[in-house]
């Protein structure tokens, strides 16, 4: 699939055009990557015990001292690197979903993927399971329910008949866990309420491993692969299938790899909401870049991801608010605009 | 061809009295299901005799569950055709669009922040929150461009963050999680003969509205020119319509939660029948939806005992495979 890079002729002059490299992508994404790592040096030094952020850099160079290395590297990285995976992760895989149904509300929250992590997951906590367990149902929930949509809305894969099969499934899927709820007692409910709405409390390396291992594995094939492809299908299937993409096999394909990312996000750090439906977004008006803007969605991503713990650690004096509370009210004020916004520009 | 439409409305008249009577049936039902079946002679004696041995089961549990379930199901079908008619998407429907959401999201509020323990206190809430995503959506989907896709997903979003937003508030309160952990899967179980009585007077009022909006909205169907030259005033109707759905749907949720696919459904399954005049496609979806919620009900009942399933939880099962498969099945 990497084959059909469009061919010099279009834009022979400048090397950067063949990948698809624009100037002005490259600024965003080197931006927000400076905002994730200003962000998190400041992540690292708060809390309980204060270190500066000068100490913060050196301690992540592996030249601080033994108190700082272990505050940081045992107790507040794994939480930040989750933060860091999950926030790209969610973002790569907003970034596909969007492009392949050519909406940009079209993300995997509104189409039931996450509803498939969260019930799986769900029903574990009811049934009392270990983490482990509800990582693993939440990960098989969110591709059974890709598989289910992809089933259901068949092989003629029309945008709007995937995004109306997915929201019939998320809604389906919000009955199912509206029961679930019900049959828990109190506790239960309060950690199932906890997970439902993303958080990062608690996480280390057990959280941080699997999702760099799926990164590794997912980033470069969707980056490598399916990039290019990708911009050409937003012009159409017939026009992309023209130009030589192998439409379905691309469109499954990415599929299956942004929905692996997000249900892996989501076993992580539960259904954080509207992370990957804004960052997708917001990396593409600041780009101007046609296609899913894969790279700058991921900084963004990782960017808002933990920008938003920051402030839900620090929003309240006297208890620390779980992350998915900030991403969804500046996620709601923010889908408020885009819809006013792209109403009056008469895309929706 | 005055004949053939001659006959034609006394073939849905039939149909109409046909509907009553599986509603009939329905109701029965639902009244005679739960822990003891009663049998329907066992219910008409229960209903009317106070010495009858089931009066009092009929009374103070079946019947108040029964009238609720029929007023919401009345509520949310008619909400959704007048919505479906009124944006011109067949994919209207006040579950997918946020309405009920909205409403919920309000009650969420009212029972976490402001210590709100009752439908009375419940109602005023959700009404404020249906009516404000009411006009959203309204304000999204009712331009020319907005294609039933398109609107169903600025309707899903609106879901989603507004279901996102409820249980992050309910977080902070665990002992409203357990309070109110059956209304937010949307339930009838809670039913009784006050919350009825107070919800009588918001459903009626909608109901009211609703119906007597069918005909402008069938010349606002024409387009707002012609529906001008006919004499009726578009901003009025569109008005009356939006107050209407305000009231069915936001008294329906605070009285059982949010429920979703009874507005899309009935009107979907009655039109081929009924064609698009909604002076036909209003009465039978008044009469059919409470077939499909009290259906749910019941249904529930059965699945779940010896508790029950949630009705919201039934209509989504339900009515989600046929969701999908109208999606399917248009072109």
């Amino acid at each position: 699939m990497t084959t059909v890079l469009d061919k010099p002729a279009a834009r022979p002059r400048s090397i950067g055009s063949r990948v698809g490299v624009r100037p002005r992508a490259v600024v965003v994404g080197a931006a927000a990557a400076l905002g994730a790592f200003v962000i998190s040096v400041f992540s690292l030094g708060t809390g309980d015990f204060e270190i500066a952020p000068a100490d913060v850099v050196t301690t992540l160079f592996g030249e601080g001292n033994p108190a700082h290395e272990f505050i940081i590297g045992e107790l507040r990285l794994p939480r930040l690197i989750t933060a860091l995976l999950v926030g790209a992760a969610l973002a790569a895989g907003g970034a596909v979903f969007q492009s392949l149904v050519r909406n940009p509300l079209g993300s995997p929250d509104m189409l039931g993927v996450t509803n498939g992590a969260s019930t799986a997951a769900l029903t574990v906590v009811i049934l009392g399971g270990t983490s482990t367990q509800l990582s693993v149902a939440a990960v098989a929930g969110g591709l059974v329910a890709t598989l289910l949509i992809q089933l259901i809305a068949g092989r003629a894969l029309h945008g709007f008949r995937f995004i109306l099969v997915g929201i019939g499934l998320a809604a389906i899927l919000t009955g199912i866990s509206g029961y679930l709820l019900t049959r828990g007692v109190q506790m239960e409910n309060a950690r199932a309420l906890l997970w439902l709405t993303g958080s990062l409390d608690g996480r280390d390396w057990g959280q941080a491993v699997p999702m760099i291992v799926v990164l590794g594995v997912t980033l470069p094939f969707l980056l490598l692969a399916c990039g290019p492809g990708l911009r050409m299908l937003e012009m159409g299937d017939d026009a992309a299938s023209a130009l030589g993409v192998p439409v379905p096999l691309l469109r499954n394909a990415s599929l299956l790899a942004a929905a692996l990312l997000v249900s892996f996000a989501a076993a992580s750090a539960g259904p954080v909401n509207f992370v990957a439906l804004i960052a997708p977004h917001l990396a593409k008006r600041l780009t101007r870049a046609p296609g899913p803007n894969l790279l700058p969605s991921i900084f963004v991503g990782a960017l808002l991801l933990t920008g938003a713990d920051f402030i839900a650690q620090h929003l309240l004096e006297d208890r620390a608010l779980p992350v998915g509370v900030v991403t969804g009210l500046v996620g709601g004020a923010y889908l408020v605009w885009l819809l006013t916004t792209e109403r009056r520009a008469g895309r929706i | 061809m005055p004949p053939r439409a001659g006959r034609r409305s006394s073939v849905r008249l039939l149909g109409l009295v046909l509907a009553l009577g599986v509603l009939v049936a329905v109701v029965v039902l639902s009244i005679g299901f739960g822990a003891r079946f009663l049998s329907p002679g066992e219910v008409w004696a229960g209903l009317w005799d106070p010495a009858s041995p089931s009066y009092r089961i009929v009374h103070d549990m079946r019947l108040p569950r029964t009238l609720l379930g029929l007023m919401v199901g009345m509520a949310l079908g008619l909400a959704g055709a007048i919505m479906q008619a009124l944006t011109r998407n067949p994919l209207a429907d006040p579950g997918l669009l946020g309405i009920n959401a909205g409403a919920s999201a309000a009650v969420a509020t009212a029972a976490v922040f402001f210590g709100v323990g009752t439908f009375f206190g419940y109602v005023w809430f959700a009404l404020a929150g249906a009516a404000i995503v009411t006009a959203m959506v309204y304000a999204v989907g009712g331009g020319r461009s907005a294609t039933p896709a398109r609107l169903a997903l600025a309707g899903a979003a609106l879901n989603a963050t507004l279901l996102s937003y409820v249980s992050a508030v309910l977080l902070a309160d665990t002992q409203a999680i357990d309070r109110m952990k059956f209304w937010t899967a949307g339930s009838l179980a809670s039913a009784d003969f006050a919350t009825v009585e107070r919800l009588l007077p918001f459903f009626a009022a909608g109901l009211l509205t609703g119906l007597l909006v069918a005909r402008p909205l069938n010349a606002l169907s024409l387009g707002d020119d012609a529906a001008r030259a006919l004499g009726a005033r578009p901003a009025v109707i569109r008005a009356a319509v939006i107050v209407a759905v305000t009231l069915l749907c936001g008294s329906a949720t605070a009285a059982c939660g949010p429920i979703v696919f009874v507005g899309l459904l009935i009107p979907h399954m009655v039109r081929p029948f009924t064609g698009p005049d909604l002076r036909w496609l209003l009465p039978y979806t008044a009469i059919l939806a409470p077939v499909l919620l009290l259906g749910a009900d019941v249904l529930g009942r059965i699945l779940g005992s010896p508790g029950e399933l949630q009705v919201g939880t039934v209509t989504a099962v339900l009515g989600g495979p046929l969701f999908l498969y109208l999606v399917r099945a248009a072109r």
